[in-house]
């Protein structure tokens, strides 16, 4: 089935661009970077529909990694339903996302450098999703968190672009060090990282082990996946290009840890503990982040703490035990994730750059098909009747009043805020009057909408289309509950609520936000700076690390010890020497006196050695 | 007792011997030096002699010739140095020419 | 008869040798070591060297002596000037060389337990005739190098000594 052509075409478009984009033009470079994803998702379609049902996984061994003893890992593909869809989401959404980037990119600089790194991204997103073991999982998870890097840093010569990818891999990293840690342990448990075999033994293993492994493997995934306490990293990277934003930061990357959690369902399943800490982490992470979301200006920071929440909700799913439900919501989540931020950056794109929302207004007379289009996505993320996003959120938000029911509680208010601030942007861009100074806002090109429309119509009729639920049930155990209309109704209101109490505040009474700010001046500054957890981080953690690296590593251990060595050897081959160097006074009777004395310790010794003989 | 114990021979020579190597140390003179390894040099032809009578053989005298010859090439290009350096230095004070300090 | 030579002789080189160490004047060391050289000489005869004995008077004491006579006039040295210092032979001079002294004196006595006598007639093979035997025959290679190391000797000398043409 040559399951490896799916990774290795963005990898090859990778390597062209990459070594030829200079000199080729903007044209070839499109063909090259877009064309070897959108081959790429044409090979996941042919591979689905040739291996048809997949009541059973798919595999194909190609090489042997590392052989040592016992232990052995193999770079090894496989495909179940779970990797079906996960397969679809990335190349579909990625090939419209790079459909898009040829427009907006068109101006920019660095354009075979951008492409060149989407592809790689791609490339390092499909091992991640293909792979059957942890390792080899491991070298996706790792690849896509330095293509991250590559890409928020895209525009190197801005500071705060540059500081923002240090932010996230640095903040990754600590992620990645809790996933090598549960590697780890799961060698030593289980003595092998496949995923079958590792997901065979795992009932019989002990349960404190698997809540270790299972709070390790939380840990990798709340640093990719941005939740607390290691999300800080994900509204910073929006100094990355829009695009990136929408592909990374929306629709894959950051659903990483999601699907592996979701992947690791077996170890999970029999470590309750770890599970809880599953939902308790993802239910307070989309809570959180939708207070802070409420409150920003800018539009493209919105959506970041949207992303935060919306993953929480997923993990929220996985952690309760609806394993499909998170599924489900991944994949809806990547369409109107996606298209929202497309379409922000359709409006900044028109705006020439500006990304604050105070400077818009009234754009829907202006750039019509961005603005309905991304209505669809705002009334999807609010959970509107009958919008994909209404469909899996409630699944997510039944299963865990089934588990909780102060979870289902603070997901319905959570639920709501979402809405309210989705509504917000899109009421402060495009109604009202236009505040900004841009003389000609101007729609964007075709090759930016098509994907916008597409997007939308998936927003809107794609949960019907793919109904994830049932596919998923031969895989995950499935979670019985009966259909409970009321929980559904409430829901559903709470979303119709936000959406309301938006057009209240932004369209009928523009002057209500300003008073309420003013009113809960305290409040208001807390939740705009975002609780300051980026500086309580900055002073609680990386200062006394840097500080203390700087004293003790860098001038106590490095300069000190190591240089003192080294150093020291030097200075004491000169000392030796100095201190030789008095023999050589130049004074022919002093040499003489030292000859004699040679003489006679020569004498001496033949004397000794005559002795011994005699 | 009408003969000479060899072994007095060999304790004279290493007295001369002690002697030159005294007088090497202890004087600064360039030319008394040099006159303090003639010395040595005789004392060590004494030796040569000495064990020659002894072994009956007359390789210790030959030796003595090649050191007598040698010695005096030497005196002879020595004495040139010495006058070299007089010239150039003004002095015959060996502790002065030590420009070969460290 | 022949101790009595030999003492006789062997006391005037340890002085002549002491008196050329310690006076000043190069002068009168250079007289003291002819001394030396004479009664060298003579000791040379009890032991049945006459070759080498002829050889030491007139090579060394009627040659060499005579060069260093000359230089000490040419550079009208005088007395010797104490200026300057050596620590190492102040320090370890005198200690060396009674060591020196003593081991070598152990080590005669000690090799040279049964003393062979020595008288005059002990050894006829020291005349010219058996050194000339051996220095043709045994010794001819070193021979002719030394004559080279003459002619080198020669030609050192006189470049060195040489007047600078101006």
């Amino acid at each position: 089935m040559q399951l490896w052509l799916i990774p290795l075409l963005p990898l090859a478009g990778f390597t062209i661009n990459g070594l030829f984009g200079r000199r080729f033009s903007k044209g070839v470079v499109n063909a090259v970077a877009v064309g070897s994803v959108l081959l790429s998702f044409a090979w996941v379609l042919k591979t689905l529909i040739a291996l048809g049902v997949l009541n059973t996984a798919y595999s194909e061994h190609y090489f042997t990694w590392i052989q040592s003893d016992a232990f052995s890992v193999g770079c090894d593909m496989s495909v179940d339903r779970l990797t079906a869809i996960m397969l679809l989401v990335v190349t579909g959404i990625g090939s419209l996302i790079h459909i898009y980037s040829i427009g907006y990119m068109a101006h920019e600089g660095g354009y075979y450098r951008f492409f060149a790194y989407m592809n790689l991204f791609m490339f390092f997103m499909l091992v991640l999703v293909l792979a059957s073991n942890y390792l080899l999982l491991f070298v996706g998870w790792e690849g896509v968190g330095l293509c991250s890097y590559l890409l928020i840093g895209f525009y190197f010569d801005k500071k705060f672009a540059t500081d923002a990818g240090n932010k996230a891999f640095i903040v990754n990293r600590i992620g990645d060090f809790g996933f090598s840690l549960a590697i780890f342990y799961m060698v030593r448990q289980f003595g092998t990282l496949d995923f079958g075999t590792v997901f065979s033994k795992a009932p019989a293993a002990p349960e404190s082990a698997l809540t270790i492994i299972g709070l390790l493997l939380l840990l990798g995934a709340a640093g990719k996946s941005a939740q607390i306490p290691l999300y800080v990293w994900l509204p910073d990277a929006m100094a990355g290009p829009t695009p990136v934003s929408a592909l990374i930061h929306a629709a894959t990357m950051v659903t990483a840890g999601v699907y592996m959690t979701a992947r690791s369902f077996a170890i999970y399943t029999h470590a309750p503990m770890a599970m809880e800490a599953i939902a308790v982490i993802g239910i307070a992470t989309a809570f959180f982040a939708a207070t802070i979301g409420m409150a920003q200006n800018d539009i493209k920071k919105v959506f970041a703490y949207s992303t935060v929440s919306q993953l929480g909700y997923m993990f929220v799913g996985v952690g309760v035990g609806a394993f499909s439900a998170g599924i489900y919501h991944l994949m809806t989540h990547a369409f109107f994730k996606a298209l929202l931020f497309l379409g922000s950056g359709s409006v900044i794109h028109a705006l020439s750059g500006e990304q604050d929302m105070r400077q818009m207004g009234g754009m829907r007379g202006k750039i019509p098909w961005t603005c309905w289009t991304m209505f669809c996505a705002s009334l999807a993320i609010s959970g509107f009747p009958f919008t994909s996003g209404f469909l899996s959120k409630d699944a997510i938000l039944l299963a865990a009043n089934h588990h909780a029911p102060w979870m289902y509680w603070v997901g319905t208010i959570t639920a709501g805020m979402t809405a309210f601030y989705v509504f917000r942007a899109f009421f402060m861009t495009f109604f009202g009057d236009y505040r900004g100074h841009e003389h000609h806002p101007h729609e964007s090109p075709p090759v930016m909408l098509v994907p916008l429309v597409i997007l939308a119509g998936l927003s809107l009729a794609g949960g019907y289309l793919f109904k994830v639920p049932e596919f998923l049930g031969t895989i995950f155990p499935t979670l019985e509950m009966p259909e409970d209309f009321g929980l559904m109704a409430i829901a559903s209101g709470a979303g119709l609520l936000g959406i309301l109490l938006a057009y209240v505040m932004y369209v009928a009474r523009p002057g209500i936000p300003d008073a309420i700010a003013s009113n809960l001046r305290g409040l208001y500054t807390l939740v705009y700076n975002k609780y300051f957890v980026d500086e309580i981080y900055d002073a609680a953690v990386v200062k006394p690390v840097v500080g203390g690296s700087r004293l003790l590593l860098w001038k106590g251990m490095d300069a000190g010890i190591i240089d003192g060595m080294v150093n020291g050897v030097g200075a004491r081959a000169k000392s030796i020497g100095g201190a030789l160097r008095m023999l050589q006074s130049g004074n022919a009777r002093s040499y003489a006196t030292w000859v004699a004395f040679g003489g006679v310790l020569v004498i001496v010794a033949l004397g000794v050695a005559e002795g011994v003989t005699r | 007792m009408t003969q000479v114990p060899a072994s007095w021979f060999l304790t004279l020579s290493a007295v001369l011997f002690v002697l030159g190597v005294a007088g090497f140390i202890f004087r600064r003179s360039v030319i008394t030096m040099f006159m303090s390894i003639e010395l040595m040099l005789n004392a060590v032809n004494l030796t040569f002699v000495t064990f020659s009578y002894e072994l009956k053989q007359v390789d210790g005298h030959l030796f003595v010739f090649f050191v007598m010859v040698v010695a005096a090439a030497e005196a002879a290009v020595g004495l040139a140095i010495i006058l070299t350096v007089y010239k150039s230095r003004a002095t015959l004070n060996i502790d002065e020419v030590n420009s070969m300090k460290n | 008869m022949d101790v009595i030579l030999f003492l006789v002789f062997a006391i005037i080189a340890v002085l002549a040798a002491i008196n050329v160490v310690v006076q000043t004047h190069p002068i009168a060391s250079a007289v003291s070591l002819i001394g030396v050289m004479g009664s060298l000489a003579v000791l040379y005869l009890l032991l049945g060297a006459e070759f080498i004995a002829a050889a030491q008077v007139i090579v060394y004491a009627g040659a060499v002596m005579v060069l260093f006579v000359f230089v000490i006039m040419l550079l009208n040295a005088g007395a010797e000037v104490r200026k300057g210092r050596s620590f190492m032979a102040s320090l370890l001079g005198a200690p060396v060389l009674i060591a020196l002294l003593a081991l070598l004196a152990w080590f005669v006595e000690r090799i040279y337990p049964e003393s062979v006598g020595v008288h005059f007639g002990g050894f006829t093979g020291g005349g010219p005739e058996a050194i000339g035997r051996a220095l043709f025959t045994t010794y001819l290679l070193p021979f002719e190098i030394t004559s080279i190391l003459v002619l080198i000797a020669i030609l050192g000398a006189v470049v060195l000594a040489r007047k600078e043409i101006d």
